[in-house]
């Protein structure tokens, strides 16, 4: 069980607050639109992705519980 | 006494909180950015000070419902038109409550609610600060004289001025349709006019938005 | 559409040792250009067998079980197997209790193919049949067949011709609706056509959830593809083993394929999947001229050498170690007159035209590499060009609510590769092309309002 972020690039409009809460999983293009590192989350960074999740002006970021490892 | 000046106190101070939280909102919207600060901090002061707003205006009612110096029931503090004291500026802080909690539970509970749905409550906060400000303009006299006047009308002046602003950008936004045209034509003329193209700097604002 | 003349549209032979029952979709040669109409159909392929009964996800009926068997996946391109899609929407009914949709997906948007098309003018009642067990299976109340309106030949009109005749006998027990999709490249995407027939632009949505959960009218939808139906009404007339006699164990079947071969009429013609590709592009003796290419899978396809091309099959298990897919069949075979870049430049520039407009990366990147692309096949390319090239593509693979920009970077790197010798000489001014009339076949108008969505 592992949880995975996700971006909704339609609702995604660049805001960027995302990068700044949780760089060890996202950064910025040379457009300012988010790449979101597809691989689970590591322990230590829930309490952060939750805030990055929280602070998406658009709710553009989600985080997703999957099965696979 | 004490009660009905500190009701008086709280009230200016949450219009003063409300007045900042609709600028950060409307900041938010445009993506615009406060100096010094990191992006998430716009939209986090605009979400930390709407719950502080919303404690001081708590503060705010209770004090001017327990005070005995003027009568004002519990109920009147959400139904409109049911003060005794001053009925019809008591009903618009009525409204600007009610407005304003529907504004904080729909947004607390955002993650179950349609976009539109969300968005169309969160729309009333152009009303619910309006009426918050003639609701404490005309309620007592302190903000018709001296500096509480001065801060009274710099609060409208800013706030007006952020929404024709707000206005006046959302005029320029291009709609969807309209997007991929105008950036064919615009990177056209670019390559065309031989302008670098080259590994770019981080977080390039040279962009067509999706706003 | 390209069935314009008897006989030249459709091959009726078969070409692969696997079978000798092809074609099996198409009308045989011999019948001309009639299409058939419901008689002539059900004297060849027997009546429309109704299973009359519903299944449940625990237990989905002899339908689904024996498309599971037959190894059926769809023909629109992704090659999802039939009886997961099946399986999902039943699942999906089942649980969430909705009644569910199935929409029958003719909106061929990709400009080089044509076998939907063809297969509507040609046997629409194999594909309405089709609709018809799809429906049943999933206790459906809702049937959509879409296509487009603007085509060369009245398919519309075959189809509503078809419909009345199975008005007039009864036949369908689930009404059917005919419905249009503008001409818009993204329209024939799942989501784009949900989003469309529910009122809204012809432009995808993110997906979760999936349309098989939540669709037409937030009720689980079936979009399946319309030669996938037809061979799903003919899996229900004669088992998953006959299936199984033309294609390979792994990839079962035939597919209708929409063959380029110079310029002219593309020619569509049924094949047994797993069928070499040498085959498709004729002259299969004469080895390929050393800069000749092909392009598989349309226009989210790939480029491959000729050479390369022609020792790979039609199957994925073929084509996938090489970087290319079957998709919906297009194999593209370059003309030696014409040059790969400036062709592939006007493709990438529709294709950055028909990006929705919605996703920052698809909608920055796209007409960025358009331009780019534009100035290695026509000007004098910069240092820089085939280096934001690759970047570019590189960065808007998967942030796209749809693949529309990862099919777009695929033809774009096979492109670089595939014609790298044809950069050198661009490079230092020169090209070895002797015709600059266009060859890939582009729409003319891409969308400029919101109106051209709708």
């Amino acid at each position: 069980m592992s949880e995975r972020l996700l971006v909704n690039p339609i609702d995604c409009k660049a805001h960027g607050a995302c990068a700044e809460l949780l760089p060890e999983m996202i950064t910025l293009d040379e457009w300012g639109y988010p790449i979101v590192d597809p691989r689970p989350l590591p322990p230590g960074l829930e309490r952060h992705a939750r805030t990055a999740v929280n602070a998406c002006p658009t709710l553009a970021l989600r985080l997703h519980r999957t099965e696979a490892p | 006494m004490t009660l009905w000046f500190a009701s008086r106190a709280t009230g200016i101070v949450a219009l003063l909180l409300l007045t900042a939280v609709m600028l950060l909102g409307i900041l938010v919207t445009r993506q615009g950015r406060l100096p010094g600060l990191p992006r998430f901090a716009v939209s986090g002061l605009h979400r930390n000070l709407s719950l502080l707003a919303t404690a001081f205006v708590a503060l705010h009612v209770l004090t001017a419902v327990a005070d005995g110096y003027v009568n004002i029931p519990l109920t009147s503090a959400v139904v409109p038109l049911t003060s005794p004291y001053e009925r019809i500026w008591l009903s618009l802080g009525a409204i600007s409550l009610d407005l304003t909690v529907a504004l904080i539970v729909t947004s607390l509970l955002r993650r179950h609610l349609s976009r539109r749905a969300w968005r169309a409550v969160h729309l009333l906060a152009y009303l619910s600060w309006p009426v918050a400000w003639a609701h404490s303009f005309f309620s007592s006299g302190d903000l018709q004289h001296g500096i509480l006047f001065v801060i009274a009308l710099i609060c409208a002046i800013a706030v007006a001025g952020a929404i024709v602003w707000r206005l006046a950008a959302a005029a320029r936004d291009v709609p969807r349709a309209e997007r991929v045209g105008l950036i064919m034509a615009a990177v056209h003329d670019r390559t065309s006019r031989g302008a670098a193209t080259g590994p770019p700097r981080a977080n390039d604002r040279d962009r067509t938005s999706t706003r | 559409m390209t069935a314009a003349t008897a006989g030249a549209f459709h091959d009726g032979s078969s070409r692969a040792a696997a079978t000798n029952d092809l074609p099996r979709l198409l009308p045989p040669v011999q019948d001309g250009k009639r299409p058939p109409d419901l008689a002539a159909h059900h004297a060849r392929h027997g009546d429309l067998p109704y299973r009359d009964r519903i299944g449940t996800p625990a237990s989905p009926g002899a339908l689904i079980s024996d498309v599971e068997k037959s190894g059926l996946t769809g023909r629109g391109g992704a090659a999802f197997p039939v009886h997961r899609k099946l399986a999902a929407v039943l699942e999906a009914a089942d649980r969430r209790r909705r009644t569910p949709a199935v929409i029958a997906n003719g909106a061929e948007s990709e400009p080089a193919s044509d076998k939907d098309a063809t297969l509507l003018w040609l046997a629409p009642h194999l594909v309405l049949d089709g609709l018809q067990l799809a429906a049943e299976a999933l206790g459906a109340d809702t049937a959509i067949l879409v296509t487009h309106a603007d085509r060369e030949h009245d398919v519309a009109g075959r189809v509503r011709q078809a419909l009345q005749e199975r008005l007039n006998t009864r036949l369908d027990r689930v009404p059917v609706q005919l419905a249009f999709a503008p001409g818009r490249f993204l329209s024939g995407q799942e989501t784009a056509l949900v989003n469309h027939l529910g009122g809204g632009p012809s432009i995808p949505t993110f997906m979760p959830p999936r349309i098989t959960e939540r669709g037409l009218n937030a009720n689980p939808t079936l979009v399946q593809n319309v030669e996938t139906l037809a061979h799903l009404a003919l899996i229900a007339r004669h088992g998953p083993r006959w299936f199984r006699e033309a294609g390979t164990p792994a990839e079962p079947g035939s597919m209708l394929a929409t063959i380029h071969r110079g310029d002219g009429q593309p020619k569509i013609t049924e094949v047994p999947l797993g069928l070499p590709l040498r085959d498709l592009l004729g002259e299969p003796q004469q080895t390929p001229a050393p800069e000749s290419a092909v392009l598989l899978g349309g226009y989210h396809g790939m480029w491959l050498p000729a050479a390369r091309a022609a020792t790979l099959t039609l199957d994925n298990s073929s084509l996938e170690p090489a970087g290319a897919r079957v998709g919906a069949g297009i194999v593209i075979s370059l003309p030696p007159d014409r040059c790969g870049l400036v062709e592939t430049a006007r493709v990438i520039r529709y294709l950055a035209l028909e990006s929705a407009g919605q996703c920052g990366p698809c909608l920055n990147g796209l007409p960025r590499i358009a331009a780019a692309f534009v100035e290695l096949a026509t000007g004098r390319p910069r240092p820089h060009t085939v280096e934001d090239l690759q970047r570019w593509s590189g960065a808007v693979i998967g942030r796209g609510a749809c693949h529309h920009p990862d099919g777009t970077a695929r033809l774009v790197r096979s492109a670089l590769i595939t014609f790298a010798a044809e950069a050198d000489r661009h490079a230092r001014g020169r090209c070895s092309a002797t015709s600059t009339a266009p060859f890939l076949p582009i729409p003319a108008a891409a969308a400029q309002t919101e109106a051209d969505w709708i």
